[in-house]
């Protein structure tokens, strides 16, 4: 098992305020990490650090080191822009752009200079595919993306980050606005994905992280209590605030 | 319903009926007086030296061109003056709310201000300047008179305050998801905004257009002294010639014609062009925005 990415004492400030402290963590390849914890416990942050997102806002200021295949992408002489062509993202609520669905998911690769037509069509309809899209859209590619329904909106939101094609996809709780049939198709795609991706999931179910996650890492106040792989930090958790979280006596 | 509200209600449509009148006085009576006095010729023909015959031709032609030359001046600017203020500038810095201040109060100042300093900076400061530069063998100026060019800069900047207020707001209606997904996907800060956020804002900034583009037609005082002229038949081929205006053309026929009663069939005339005039402008601006947001949901 090799380590695709790893943070080492990463620590956010959002203005005064910690919103980090001090966070390690080993993110191996072609498997899904969880990060569980209740809302506003740093499982966003973090996130958003890992391709440099949290730059987007004033007033974030990140120390430590997040390496990318050995590589700190913090530095910054690092171009945010490289980062995030090779550490996608998918957010908690679906943002397709006001434009078709072929126009969304051919969007990454247009502003990284694809012109040619046919490698657009093949990598909007791979993209489709392995977002397990394809099927249900492949009549109205030229339609608005905001006639979809919300869950085939997110699956879309799938698709056009694939289209890119990164190394690592950060999912930020994609399925909470989901209904459960929507939620289950995710899911699954969530699985599928992790063949070619390293994922990072951020969820606030805890049935979901054990369903779809190799690795899970509790954080809970700004700081990493606890990782193992899910099966043990779910059976037999080490720290006493994990075993509470998931006994459900917080959060 | 007790006495309060009969009253309120009395009182209001009181005042509606008011309103009503007004409107009908000013658009009815031009319309059944001017309505007369129009004709093809009218629209067509230069105005005879006596300006109570021919048409108004060159006036529709000078008004159409400096509104034309005011948008493509104006327009870019104001956008990019936006687009600065609501990406580039720090939130809340002191320079931002400097410039804020400084364009709202822009939108407070007298149209005759702006008239003015039309002529000082730009027919005389950076006209006299060109002459100076390029034009020292010239024996009249050349670029330091009054001219189309100038007046149409004047009304640039008079309609500034418009586009940039309009389009900074709509640049901050744009969802931050959007341009969120735009950043995710590896797009720039400048890719971003031409693709993701001036697309989206494109009804928003069509609308600072729309009202920029009716002030600007509709002013008279900005181009007084920097290019409108009261009797030139020929129209404006070059930006340093001076034109002739509705707007004008409109006080000109009312106060100094030579025989201002045999004149005023063709000042109501006139009156009814320019309404006509900036009514069209205005709805095909309208038209425009209405495209522009059907576009945002597609």
């Amino acid at each position: 098992m090799t380590a695709k990415m790893e943070a080492r004492d990463l620590v956010v400030h959002y203005r005064e305020k910690v919103a980090l402290r001090s966070a390690s963590l080993t993110i191996p390849e072609n498997q899904v990490t969880a990060l569980i914890g209740p809302s506003g416990c740093g499982k966003s942050t973090f996130l958003r650090a890992l391709n440099r997102m949290h730059e987007l806002h004033d007033g974030v200021r990140v120390t430590g080191k997040v390496y990318l295949d050995g590589a700190d992408i913090l530095d910054p002489h690092v171009d945010p822009v490289e980062v995030r062509r090779k550490v996608g993202m998918v957010f908690q609520r679906s943002n397709p752009f006001p434009k078709t669905i072929f126009e969304n998911v051919a969007y990454g690769l247009r502003v990284a200079g694809e012109r040619n037509r046919a490698v657009l069509e093949c990598r909007v309809h791979e993209s489709l595919e392995a977002a397990a899209l394809w099927d249900e859209v492949k009549d109205r590619l030229h339609e608005s993306a905001l006639e979809l329904s919300g869950g085939q909106q997110q699956r879309l939101c799938v698709a056009r980050a694939v289209a890119v094609r990164p190394e690592v996809l950060l999912m930020d709780e994609p399925a909470s606005a989901l209904d459960p049939i929507a939620t289950g198709r995710i899911e699954e795609l969530i699985v599928a994905l992790k063949e070619k991706y390293t994922i990072v999931l951020v969820t606030h179910s805890m049935q979901e992280a054990r369903r779809l996650s190799d690795q899970a890492a509790f954080l809970y106040m700004g700081e990493i209590v606890e990782v193992a792989p899910t099966p043990e930090l779910f059976e037999a958790p080490r720290q006493p605030r994990t075993q509470a979280y998931l006994r459900g006596h917080f959060g | 319903m007790n006495v309060g509200d009969r009253a309120l209600r009395f009182v209001s449509g009181l005042a509606l009926l008011v309103v009503l009148v007004a409107i009908f006085a000013i658009l009815g009576i031009v319309v059944v007086y001017g309505a007369g006095a129009l004709s093809w010729q009218m629209l067509v023909d230069a105005p005879s030296s006596d300006l109570a015959g021919g048409g108004v031709m060159p006036a529709i032609y000078g008004t159409a061109a400096c509104t034309m030359l005011m948008t493509l001046a104006g327009v870019p600017v104001g956008v990019a003056t936006a687009v600065y203020l609501a990406e580039y500038a720090p939130q809340r810095s002191w320079f931002a709310t400097a410039v804020r201040a400084a364009v709202r109060s822009l939108a407070g100042v007298p149209s005759i201000v702006f008239g003015l300093f039309g002529l000082g900076f730009f027919a005389l400061f950076v006209g006299g300047r060109i002459d100076g530069m390029f034009y020292s063998d010239a024996t009249s100026p050349v670029f330091g008179r009054p001219a189309i060019l100038w007046s149409s800069l004047t009304l640039a900047v008079l309609t500034l305050p418009v586009v940039i207020v309009t389009t900074e707001e709509a640049i901050r209606r744009v969802p931050r998801e959007h341009r969120e997904a735009s950043y995710a996907l590896g797009a720039t800060k400048l890719t971003t905004i031409a693709r993701v956020v001036l697309p989206h804002a494109r009804a928003g900034i069509l609308t600072g257009v729309v009202l920029a583009v009716s002030r600007g037609a509709g002013e008279v005082a900005p181009i007084l002294f920097t290019g409108v002229a009261n009797y030139l038949p020929r129209v404006p081929t070059d930006v340093r010639d001076g034109f002739m205006h509705l707007g004008y053309h409109v006080y000109v026929l009312a106060t100094q014609a030579p025989d201002v009663d045999r004149a005023r069939p063709m000042l109501f005339g006139t009156v009814l062009v320019l309404l006509v005039l900036t009514l069209v402008l205005d709805a095909a601006a309208l038209v425009l925005r209405a495209r522009a947001q059907r576009g945002t949901r597609v």
